[in-house]
């Protein structure tokens, strides 16, 4: 969806980006009164081929699990929307999309993006598309700040919202986390400078160790063990090298190499840096119940006890705003050894609890 | 699901459990309610279902959230023991404790938090003075198991049973006003008002209380 130069997207770094355009899938069909409408934000790396072959790397949708015929979020009953934030490598409009004014890749000029923005985005979307309200707005990690956004910004759009393993905020150890990505990309000769794209290089090293580093802090040590243990790479004993003797080297490497034939370095910087910055209560007075005062919305928050990047008392900390704000809003924690990564895998529990909330709020919203 | 930590009767023509009746009657229409240890959410959907009331449970397992939020209940999944001390003041016009004062770790912090969570609360538990009870450990010298108490001593979720004079003293203690308290027989159906606190004690398989902050 393009949108032109007399429909800027008002960014919160306090630029109007235009022309800029938004890249979207859909999945089943809009009902007559356009109440069947839900909308799925992905997560930092993730793209809005929710529920169909990626294009890119030919793999399955990333959340097939839980988006489909018969999922939670069954296709055949709702009119689903996924779009690529705003920043983002898959089709909207990132640092690596053409600047107008130099006719050169955006690179490093891109205005830093926050999540606020690339829900005004989609909103800018959910306009085009005719839909005044969303029946529900779904989401796990960066995904789930950007539910938590919608219904902050936009609280008589969105009838019902599940923010899953997310936060109202980004801790500091996940900021220095990021920070340990950036640093790396951009400690690589080849990035230079951001302009990496006009000078025909590839900062692949720099993001394949950022996107290692990262890939750790979504799974667990339970589950690092039970996938790879200490167990050698085809091989029986160490080398005495640095060659990848272990499983978990060599699974990370393969990690880090895979990701950056599908993943723009500067959208890595851009989408990291949006959720740094996410801070909702910062931006009502420092309270998160001031912020979610008088909701509409249904929330169903859900976390994973093993997710240590977004721990169950992030979504406490939710969880007590909303009931401070008198919402309506219930919780469940997962019991699940595969950290953070948990939200995209078979949990049984995690989806017994997205259908019951959403089959019952669809019967609330009169939805067949 | 596991078992509720008390097994109290049913009514035969509605299905609904007569303690939950009894303590539905006590809840105004419309009214604003959280129900603590909701289990599945029955007293909550009767609740909303009878009684109009905008309800919201907390609830400590995961089978019991998830089937809450089947019936669209906000339930959240949490402790009555360390949970209750995040809800505002006055956040409700009722709080429910069903059942569930003798599983909680500390019973007189969390009915001090009932009263000031809600304007009102409204406590229900099994009567651990009731003849059947005492004959079990003052006859027969063996920890009580009788159909509304099925759990062996060593795998029991009550961990703090208390009699009904003990609650009322209780009551007392925390500074609680009793604005009604019932006493249901072994086959769930209201004592008479006019008994003694004594047969009440002997009699009663539970007791329900309408409680107010004095």
């Amino acid at each position: 969806m393009r949108f032109g130069a007399d429909e800027p997207l008002m960014m919160d770094a306090g630029i109007a980006l235009a022309p800029w355009q938004i890249a979207y899938q859909t999945y089943g069909t809009l009902n007559a009164d356009k109440s069947n409408a839900v909308l799925i934000c992905h997560a930092l790396t993730g793209d809005q081929h929710v529920a169909n072959d990626n294009p890119v790397t030919g793999k399955p949708g990333w959340w097939l699990t839980m988006v489909g015929p018969g999922r939670p979020v069954d296709t055949k009953r709702f009119f689903v929307i996924c779009a690529n934030v705003i920043g983002g490598c898959m089709g909207t409009t990132g640092p690596a999309s053409i600047n107008p004014a130099t006719g050169q890749p955006y690179a490093v000029d891109f205005p830093v993006v926050t999540v606020p923005d690339m829900v005004r985005a989609q909103a800018a979307l959910i306009d085009r598309l005719g839909i005044e309200k969303l029946f529900c707005v779904v989401g796990g990690s960066m995904g789930g700040m950007q539910v938590l956004q919608w219904a902050v910004s936009y609280p008589d759009r969105v009838f019902a919202a599940l923010p899953i393993a997310t936060a109202a905020r980004h801790s500091a150890q996940n900021i220095a986390f990021h920070e340990v990505g950036r640093q790396a990309v951009m400690a690589d000769p080849e990035w230079r400078g951001g302009r990496y794209l006009s000078e025909g290089t590839r900062p692949s090293k720099g993001l394949a160790v950022a996107r290692m580093g990262a890939h750790i802090t979504y799974l667990s040590e339970v589950a690092l063990h039970r996938k790879f243990g200490r167990n050698f790479q085809d091989r029986a004993a160490p080398t005495f090298s640095f060659d990848a003797d272990f499983q978990i080297e060599s699974y990370l490497r393969y990690q880090g190499i895979a990701f950056v034939e599908r993943f723009d370095a500067n959208s890595y910087l851009y989408v990291t840096r949006a959720m740094d910055y996410f801070d909702i209560a910062a931006e009502h007075g420092g309270s998160l119940a001031k912020a979610f005062k008088g909701t509409p919305t249904r929330f169903c928050v859900i976390s994973f006890t093993s997710d240590w990047l977004f721990p169950t008392s992030d979504s406490r900390a939710i969880v007590h705003a909303l009931n401070a704000a008198a919402a309506s809003v219930a919780f469940v924690e997962v019991e699940s050894d595969k950290g953070h990564d948990a939200f995209l895998l078979e949990e049984p529990e995690m989806f017994a609890a997205a259908r019951g909330f959403i089959d019952a709020a669809a019967r609330v919203r009169g939805i067949a | 699901m596991s078992l509720p930590a008390t097994l109290p009767l049913t009514d035969t023509e509605s299905g609904h459990r007569l303690d939950f009746l009894l303590v539905a009657d006590m809840v105004e229409p419309g009214s604003r309610v959280l129900d603590v240890g909701c289990g599945d959410g029955a007293l909550l959907s009767l609740l909303r279902d009878r009684r109009g009331v905008d309800g919201r449970g907390i609830e400590i397992s995961r089978e019991g959230v998830n089937a809450c939020l089947a019936k669209g209940l906000p339930v959240i999944q949490g402790d009555a023991d360390t949970d209750l001390a995040d809800y505002p003041d006055d956040a409700f016009d009722y709080v429910i404790l069903s059942q569930t004062i003798q599983a909680t770790r500390q019973p007189r912090v969390v009915l001090e938090h009932l009263l000031r969570i809600g304007r009102r609360a409204i406590v229900s538990f099994p009567n651990f003075g009731h003849w059947r009870v005492r004959f079990e450990l003052g006859i027969r010298g063996r920890m009580p198991m009788t159909e509304n108490l099925p759990y062996s001593w060593y795998d029991t979720p009550n961990i703090h049973f208390c009699t009904i004079r003990d609650f009322v003293e209780l009551c007392r203690d925390v500074g609680a006003q009793m604005e009604k308290a019932v006493a249901l027989n072994a086959g769930g159906q209201p004592m008479r008002v006019t008994l003694p606190w004594w047969v009440w004690n002997l009699l009663g398989d539970q007791g329900v209380f309408l409680l107010k902050r004095r």
